[in-house]
């Protein structure tokens, strides 16, 4: 019998999967077939991985019932302190642990306000949004930060050489999906991820069973910063800069794609390889837009209603159940 | 109501329900939960449509629409889940959707004026009109209800559980009032699980069994059993099983400065009676560290216990919450979710779990305690609530919980799925080889009587001596718990 409720839950992932599938069907049948080549598919993917990687962090975020704003600018932030670390020539492996180390701090930063000083994540966030990004600014004296040099760091999203074609995607897309085998391992099997789920689903019965929810709060953003760290690593492989403006509403972009793959913005409810399709929906339609030459206004109104739809779809359907 | 059929899907919720109301009379409405009792009240209120079937109210072919035709059709709904605007006057939340108007304003004047009216012909003219509805007590809000009810002209009023939020003297209270409703010449459809009300309010009662109205009675021509006979179509023999209880050594032992000290032997179940508000659940509530009371001091075992939930647990004290929705269960997590995880580690080694060691350890509790679902991995939101509360009881065994408090354990459930807990109650003190002890919180006190050893009364915060259950009865429980 459980097997009827399993089987559910994976039609309940294809959905957004079999959403994904048409979106980018769509934009073939449009005409221009660029995006289904591979410089297409490629392009995809190497927006999708900065994305995706946050809205990995932002999946444990959300479960738990909590929301991070500040994860664009944690991202811009992580990016430049990437960025100069590298150009200085500092050694990969502390660069990248130094890297991970400040988005840990930033969400201790954040997941101590609202775990001691019990503030509402909404309100906390919003205003680490603009503190990060002040900080990020300032850290690189409001001026991008060129890394174009720093091959070893390029080498994750940059297109890929002749003699690696055999890896189909950048090795960022592949370390995108390891980190999401992780996150599903750790949130699944073990009793911490048990234990994010209860925090989200109702916080009064966790702590009822005597679930740590102060101590499970501060990891979960702590993971969010960890992640969006990695993300800004990304972004400055991508564009080969670290740029204190850059990622600007990409919170908004990896809160929709948890959203859209299925997560409950009350908490209780998500997966990360729902999200991780979710992130593909919007860089799909983002690149599908660009390719098709619609203009930016039009994109920006058609990745709305899309999201606004997915969601609503989404809800009607559990309605049903 | 004649013949009324309704379906959700493939799920037959109503299989022809016939259900006669006369003028002037309080006519219960009794049955399982998934009997089909809110269903038909839905129709009847008009928030759903039946499939077939035909109604009349004063012999006139009544099909509401929607709730708002069936108020103006005369019938209204008082639910369990009251449904007042907080933040709105008394007056403004009775005359809802009626307001009186002056043109095209809202003649505030006369609205509180009529409200004031209405409420003191209901005995509450003490009740502040222009108070929000939010500040008012759970009985006075239902005295709102009811009020709106009657300015809408309702000759018809269901009252759906009235009593589950109620203290015992604003359940008095409700009843005369239901009485003098009556004897207005309202007619009033009572649904409760609790066949004592039924008892004393009603003339008739008509019982649902799966969707269909199985009989009739006279309330005055049929005992309690053949009420319960026929809800779950078997005989229960015995509501309150009671094996031979041996006491072992004192597990618990509750002192609070000032008031009172509690002992709970092992084998032993112990009740604590009082009225809402005297501080029985917060007494509770403080031995498990979920609330504080300064001074207190729990001993386990003869130990001296820091109280937080977590360390409780892992002491083998188990906690079941009065509240399920709020604070009881994580309702979009899994039935095995729910059960295991207090004690999560147990399914697997540093920080794992494995999901098949969850199955296998609720399946187990699925069986034991019968609770209907799908499988382990079922949502536990999707339950009935006596199955919910199965789980929720589950979880402390599968804890190894040695001592279960249980607050309010049966609190809106349907009576198999109280005889089930009462059984298992029995089952967990009397246990051969590992007997537990059970101190249990209840305000319906023919439970406590029916399953308990001693019982401990809270008054204004007091706690009194226990008291053999021999020694008491609901009389003298009800005058020490009200301190007379």
């Amino acid at each position: 019998m459980s097997n009827t409720n399993s089987t559910k839950k994976i039609l309940n992932s294809l959905g957004t999967f079999i959403a994904l599938v048409a979106i980018w069907g769509l934009f073939l049948g449009l005409g221009n077939s660029a995006i289904g080549s591979a410089e297409g598919i490629e392009s995809i993917v190497q927006q999708t991985v900065v994305i995706g990687i946050a809205a990995i962090g932002m999946t444990f975020i959300i479960i738990s019932a909590g929301i991070d704003l500040s994860i664009g600018s944690a991202i811009a932030l992580c990016s430049v302190v990437g960025a100069k670390l590298a150009v200085a020539g500092t050694n990969p492996f502390v660069t990248v642990s130094v890297t991970i180390i400040s988005g840990l701090l930033i969400g201790l930063f954040i997941g101590l306000l609202v775990v001691r000083a019990k503030l509402i994540p909404f309100i906390t966030t919003l205003g680490t949004l603009l503190i990060l990004r002040g900080l990020a600014l300032a850290l690189a004296n409001s001026q991008p930060i060129n890394a174009q040099d720093a091959n070893w760091l390029r080498f994750w999203l940059n297109s890929l050489p002749d003699d690696m074609k055999f890896l189909i995607i950048p090795p960022g897309g592949w370390l995108m999906i390891v980190l999401a085998l992780l996150a599903t391992g750790v949130l699944r099997f073990t009793v911490f991820g048990r234990h994010v789920f209860a925090v989200g689903s109702n916080e009064n019965t966790a702590r009822l069973c005597g679930v740590a929810v102060d101590r499970t709060k501060l990891f979960v953003y702590m993971i969010g910063g960890a992640f969006a760290a990695l993300s800004g690593l990304m972004l400055v492989s991508y564009q080969g800069q670290g740029d204190p403006t850059g990622a600007t509403g990409y919170e908004l972009d990896s809160i929709a794609a948890v959203v859209i793959g299925g997560a409950s913005l009350n908490g209780g409810i998500g997966s990360i390889f729902g999200s991780l399709i979710g992130a593909l929906i919007i860089t799909v339609i983002r690149t599908g837009c660009t390719l098709n030459g619609i203009s930016e206004s039009t994109t920006r109104i058609i990745t709305g209603a899309i999201i606004v739809t997915a969601v609503a779809i989404d809800r009607l359907r559990q309605r049903s159940n | 109501m004649r013949g009324i059929k309704k379906a959700f899907g493939a799920q037959v919720a109503l299989a022809g329900v016939s259900l006669k109301l006369l003028p002037g009379e309080v006519h219960a409405l009794v049955g399982e939960n998934g009997a089909g009792k809110s269903t038909l009240m839905k129709i009847l209120s008009g928030a759903y449509q039946p499939d077939s079937g035909e109604m009349w109210v004063d012999g006139k072919s009544y099909a509401p629409a929607n709730p708002s035709e069936a108020r103006r059709r005369g019938v209204g709904m008082i639910y369990q889940e009251l449904s007042i605007a907080p933040h709105l006057s008394v007056a403004e939340n009775i005359f809802l959707g009626i307001e009186p108007r002056n043109g095209l304003l809202i003649d505030h004047a006369k609205m509180r004026a009529e409200a004031n009216k209405t409420l003191s012909s209901l005995g509450h003219g003490n009740i502040d009109v222009n108070e929000p509805a939010g500040e008012l007590s759970v009985s006075q809000q239902q005295i709102v209800e009811i009020a709106r009810a009657l300015s809408m002209g309702c000759k018809i009023i269901v009252f759906d559980e009235p009593t589950s939020s109620l203290a015992q003297a604003d359940v008095e209270r409700l009843f005369d009032l239901i009485d003098t409703l009556a004897k207005r010449g309202l007619s009033i459809i009572y649904i409760s699980h609790f066949l004592e009300e039924v008892r004393r309010l009603t003339s008739r009662l008509t019982i649902l069994r799966d969707g269909a109205s199985v009989a009739v009675y006279e309330t005055k021509s049929i005992d309690d059993a053949k009420i319960v006979a026929e809800m779950v179509g078997r005989e229960v023999k015995d509501l309150y099983p009671r094996s031979q209880r041996t006491l072992g050594p004192v597990l618990l032992e509750a002192t609070i400065p000032g008031s009172g000290k509690l002992t709970l032997r092992r084998g032993e179940v112990v009740g604590l009676c009082g009225l809402v508000g005297a501080g029985r659940t917060e007494f509770l509530r403080a031995i498990f560290g979920l609330d504080t009371i300064e001074g207190k001091n729990v001993l386990v075992n003869g130990a001296q216990k820091t109280s937080d939930p977590r360390s409780n647990w892992q002491a083998h004290l188990g906690f079941v919450s009065e509240n399920r929705k709020e604070e009881g269960l994580a309702l979009d997590l899994s039935i095995g979710d729910n059960v295991c995880l207090p004690a999560l580690s147990k399914l697997g080694k540093v920080g794992f779990i494995s999901p098949s060691q969850r199955s296998q350890h609720t399946a187990r509790w699925i069986t034991d305690f019968g609770i209907r679902c799908q499988g382990p991995d079922q949502s536990i939101g999707n339950l009935s609530g006596g199955n919910q509360q199965k789980a929720a009881i589950a979880r402390l065994l599968e804890a190894d919980c040695d001592i279960l408090l249980l607050d309010e354990p049966t609190r809106g459930i349907d009576i198999a799925a109280k005889a089930k807990i009462y059984e298992v109650i029995n089952r967990l003190v009397t246990d051969p080889k590992n007997p537990k002890a059970v101190l249990m919180v209840s305000s319906y006190l023919p439970e406590l009587l029916g399953v308990c050893d001693r019982i401990a009364t809270v008054c204004r915060g007091q706690l009194s001596e226990a008291v053999p259950v021999a020694e008491t009865n609901s009389e003298k429980l009800m005058r020490a718990a009200t301190g007379n």
